[in-house]
């Protein structure tokens, strides 16, 4: 069992998730309440990562983080290194391969909290920022642990991006899903398995606090 | 403010809301045109009107939650919409109380939290008192912690109407708030809504369907028809002398037949009026002459049915029919009866079981000449 990879799997999974909740937020704000014409596209471009295969997403996060890009470019001129096969590239490749993960379920219990709640907040003297904060996020916590939680269990087991944009660097970039691989390629089944036993389980665990907490529907009210 | 009585005493022609606004929008008819001029003094006005007259609409529009195509509203001569003067007020600064149907109290705060909530700007402390005393005054500081989920419906209306009232809104809009609760709670409930009125003196535009909430409130009454006011006045005016069709549905003609007059009685104050292809009945007289179209609406109620011929009667339409249907709701029986147009009374389930009335059997309907009202066509 390699520690060092699970820790640093932890930490990242914990690292893009609390961003993602802070980042998600905004974007499943927009995408509930935007009456923009082509905001279709931006929800698509949003729920690609789920559909794209992971070489293509880490591609070209790759390219965008390589030297001879302007982002590159720029981490470079600030840091002195390039973000490639860094913890920090990993992070930025980690944000968008698990975004939808996170915006979905926020939008998802934005859009389910009543309108009439939002128009009663309105005649009560509050603006639309302040009735999302005391009506909307209260009433969508279900959403956010979801949304939490499956970014984290989702980055958790993430395998090509990490491959394409970390490479394999022991303590800065190796995964578990990574370490298990290796493990493989070693022969060493037996290791492989309890480091797979161990993913298994907190996937089965962080799953089951998803739905458990969706079973009860804490929206709607009686009179809905 | 000590209690709904006590509250500051605004200047009742400072508090007058007006209303003059166009606004068309999709309907599943097409497309509907609101077309609404109205004025409304401090005390209360009630909107009447079928569903989808354009009600909720304009109640929107006044509240912020929808935007007229044009024209202003303006209370106490402040407009918070002018198309003209390009002013459109956010619905969140209009200072206008608005409580549902479904009351919209937020599941997620507890009774007293959601009077709390239009108070933001005051010190807690404060926002606290004030919530609590006006609690008091409807009536239900007792379930001050409960959350919305555990108080029953008329305890629900009443916390709604204490969360819009306590912001000490402008003007107070009520879209059918009482509908769901019986006939003892909702008087209480005006009851309290009116003193409380006397004492904040701000407009207050009531949308109902019930002729007896309209006569409980004793106010001025508008009569919405298609986006249009069709009809406005004293309650006495506008329900018991109906000549519109919408106001004499609303006021419970479930019998409203298109009628010639073929005979008028002058001496006798009375006319004959031919109803469907042949039926002949006999209602009051009105300025009309012979060959006269107009329109007979009769209460499902005023009708009574007989088994056997009757006679001795002082009615004078008794005319023979067969039962088509029975149907039954809420404790009513409705019968319709076929006399060559079909009639329906309304029973008592004690008089259906009394008289064995089932659908085949051959009745008398009686219905005095008095209760057959005439309406403008």
């Amino acid at each position: 069992m390699n520690w060092e990879a699970f820790w640093l799997t932890l930490r990242l999974a914990a690292i893009v998730s609390s961003i993602l909740l802070a980042v998600g937020v905004p974007i499943a704000y927009w995408v509930t309440y935007s009456r923009w014409r082509w905001k279709f596209l931006v929800e698509a471009a949003v729920a690609l990562p789920i559909i794209l295969p992971p070489t293509v997403l880490g591609f070209y996060v790759l390219l965008a983080l390589g030297s001879r890009s302007p982002i590159g470019r720029w981490w470079e001129s600030m840091t002195g290194h390039t973000l490639a096969f860094t913890f920090e590239g990993l992070v930025i490749g980690s944000l968008l391969y698990s975004l939808p993960f996170a915006v979905q379920p926020f939008a998802a219990s934005f859009g389910a909290v009543d309108t009439k709640l939002l128009h009663a907040s309105a005649t009560l003297g509050h603006s639309p920022l302040r009735t999302f904060q005391r009506v909307v996020i209260p009433l969508s916590k279900a959403g956010l642990v979801t949304g939490f939680t499956l970014s984290f269990a989702h980055t958790l087991g993430e395998f090509g991006v990490v491959l394409m944009v970390g490479g394999n660097i022991p303590g800065v970039t190796r995964t578990i899903s990574i370490d298990i691989y290796d493990r493989v390629q070693e022969a060493n089944y037996a290791s492989a398995n309890t480091t797979s036993l161990l993913l298994l389980g907190i996937s089965f665990v962080l799953l089951s606090i998803v739905y458990g907490l969706n079973r009860r529907p804490w929206v709607a009210g009686p009179w809905k | 403010m000590k209690t709904a009585e006590a509250a500051p005493v605004t200047n009742a022609t400072s508090s007058e809301l007006e209303v003059r606004i166009r606004k068309r929008y999709p309907s599943p008819a097409g497309s509907f045109l609101l077309n609404v001029h109205l004025r409304a003094l401090a005390g209360f006005t009630i909107l009447f009107g079928a569903s989808g007259a354009g009600k909720t609409t304009l109640l929107d529009c006044i509240a912020g939650l929808s935007t007229p195509d044009e024209g202003r509203i303006a209370i106490g001569g402040d407009a918070i919409y002018d198309s003209e003067g390009k002013v459109n007020q956010a619905s969140w600064k209009r200072r206008i109380g608005y409580v549902l149907q479904d009351l919209a109290l937020f599941p997620h705060l507890t009774a007293l939290e959601n009077v709390e909530y239009g108070l933001q700007q005051l010190p807690a402390e404060e926002r606290h008192a004030r919530s609590r005393e006006m609690l008091k005054a409807f009536r239900v500081d007792h379930l001050a912690d409960r959350p919305p989920a555990q108080i029953s419906g008329g305890e629900r209306q009443r916390v709604a109407l204490a969360r819009a009232l306590v912001t000490e809104p402008r003007v107070l809009l009520l879209d059918e708030p009482l509908v769901a609760l019986d006939r003892p709670t909702r008087s209480l409930i005006i009851a309290d809504l009116r003193r409380w009125n006397q004492g904040y003196r701000i407009p207050i535009l009531f949308v109902t369907h019930s002729v007896e909430e309209a006569f409980a409130l004793g106010a001025e009454v508008v009569v919405l028809e298609a986006g249009k006011i069709v009809a406005q006045g004293q309650p006495q005016d506008v329900m018991l002398a109906p000549q519109l069709e919408t106001v004499a549905q609303l006021a419970g003609f479930e019998n409203i037949f298109d009628g010639i007059v073929t005979g008028v009685h002058a001496e006798r104050g009375t006319m004959t009026c031919r109803i469907g292809k042949k039926l002949d009945i006999e209602t009051p007289l009105v300025r009309g002459e012979s060959g006269a179209t107009l329109r007979v609406g009769i209460r499902a109620g005023d009708i009574l049915l007989a088994t056997e011929a009757p006679r001795g009667l002082s009615a004078r339409n008794v005319l023979p029919g067969t039962i088509r249907r029975l149907g039954e709701m809420a404790g009513i029986v409705s019968v319709f009866v076929d006399c060559g147009v079909t009639f329906e009374v309304h029973l008592t389930i004690a008089a259906r079981e009394a008289l064995a009335l089932a659908a085949g059997k051959n009745v008398w309907v009686v219905i005095k000449t008095h209760s057959c009202h005439l309406l403008r066509t």
